[in-house]
């Protein structure tokens, strides 16, 4: 008995509208938040991760409404990030439903504050979200939804978010991002030697063998993928028959 | 019409349990108030965080000494079925002594915390009715009961075997998350209720 490969859809929603883009840019919208959450979340998905993208003090407020909603239609585990910098914010929003949150930009600027999450809230509760892409030969770390470098080398900045108490690492390859191209999966395989907490690898699903790779090859724990789902190109109960038939183990 | 209760006292998460059993078809209260608890007809102790502030706030409303001498059925869940137990090795706290074994930390030979869905084997029991002898139910935890008397159905973590639910008289616990497993866990939440 050990532990399912999960196989995560994301909702990336921006003005109550899950949207979808390519290398962060470019979004188009893909559909409605309840009814694909309810989809995913019947059709076998180990979990829902739900990123707020527009990440405005208006959308601050309707997040929450469209967090409880999500969670009033769902019974998987169901994380939430975009813009979340303190520990009101977490508050607020497990309250609403949500199980685990995402940092990324606010954990860049103020490391401590995955220390002060994890302490609160439990490292169960506190994913790090890092978006990365390769610069000149090294992985650099972005922030601002992939728009700024943060100074940060990949691995470095994971090795430190696991000391500062993240329960999870969801790693975003921003140059994979959309483009349905498989997963940055050397990348993968090197972030899971280097960490001892669960590695969520997202960015460039296109197909059901970028899957297997990145949990064979990669040995990532869990895969994220956003379009590729929402369009229908790859159904989650087709997938998983697919790998469980790799032998992969998946719930 | 059950009276169902969830001990509120600021440990976690009560929105996907409150959820599921309102969708289940039931009405639900959630409260820290020993009066309600006590006319509850399922009391649900949820619990998520960390063991020896969990136990504080316990303390600090009398709950401590409450829940051990309820009489209906009481189902811990995650923490809450850590902290029915003798003591925790987390912040090396006392538990409500409701099972007598002690609850202790995954060493750090592999992933930890243990996060995620993990296939349980069942004994056959009132609580695992409808439910495959091996089923996949959500953990997210990083201390551990060891198999004991007491223990009704068994997971796996890093090669370590530990209690996933435990029944003692009316007390029962489970270490996943039912609210977060999908209809198993939604089928284990009615077999409590229909207890």
């Amino acid at each position: 008995m050990t532990l399912a490969k999960r196989i995560i859809p994301c909702l990336d929603v921006k003005d109550g509208m899950v949207v979808k883009g390519e290398q962060f840019r470019n979004l188009q919208i893909s559909g409605s938040i309840v009814e694909l959450a309810e989809r995913y979340s019947r059709e076998g998905a180990d979990e829902l991760v739900f990123l707020d993208i527009s990440a405005s003090l208006e959308s601050r407020r309707t997040r929450l409404e469209w967090v409880e909603e999500v969670a009033r239609h769902i019974q998987i585990p169901f994380t939430v990030g975009g813009g979340i910098s303190s520990e009101k914010d977490v508050e607020a929003l497990l309250a609403r439903g949500a199980d685990k949150i995402s940092v990324n930009t606010s954990a860049l600027q103020h490391p401590s504050l995955i220390t002060r999450l994890a302490g609160l809230f439990g490292s169960q509760c506190v994913v790090a979200a890092i978006d990365a892409r390769p610069d000149n030969g090294q992985w650099e770390v972005y922030s601002h939804g992939g728009h700024l470098p943060a100074g940060k080398e990949l691995y470095s900045w994971a090795k430190e978010v696991e000391d500062l108490g993240a329960g999870e690492i969801l790693f975003t390859a921003i140059n994979r991002d959309g483009t349905c191209q498989g997963f940055a999966t050397e990348a993968i395989a090197r972030l899971t030697d280097i960490v001892n907490i669960p590695v969520i690898a997202s960015g460039g699903a296109g197909c059901k063998e970028d899957f297997l790779e990145v949990f064979t090859r990669g040995r990532a724990d869990a895969a994220l993928a956003a379009g590729t789902f929402h369009s229908g190109k790859i159904r989650v109960p087709e997938l998983k028959t697919y790998l469980r038939q790799e032998h992969i183990n998946i719930r | 019409m059950q009276q169902i209760t969830i001990i509120q006292y600021g440990a976690g998460n009560l929105f996907s349990v409150a959820n599921l059993i309102r969708r289940l078809g039931y009405t639900v209260t959630c409260t820290e108030n020993p009066d309600i608890l006590r006319q509850a007809d399922k009391v649900i102790f949820p619990g998520v965080g960390q063991a020896a502030s969990a136990m504080q706030r316990l303390q600090a409303n009398g709950l401590d000494t409450l829940i051990p001498r309820l009489e209906m059925p009481v189902l811990g869940i995650c923490l809450g079925m850590q902290l029915l137990c003798n003591r925790s090795e987390e912040g090396n706290v006392k538990g409500l002594g409701i099972f007598p074994a002690d609850v202790v930390k995954f060493p750090a030979t592999g992933k930890i915390p243990h996060m995620g869905w993990n296939q349980v084997s069942f004994q056959d029991s009132l609580l695992s009715r409808g439910i495959e002898e091996q089923e996949w139910m959500y953990f997210a935890h990083s201390y551990y009961l060891p198999p004991n008397d007491y223990t009704t159905a068994i997971c796996t973590c890093n090669q370590i075997p530990f209690s996933a639910v435990i029944h003692k008289d009316n007390f029962w616990g489970c270490q996943f998350h039912p609210e977060k497993s999908a209809e198993a866990g939604q089928q284990l939440i009615q077999n409590f209720l229909n207890l």
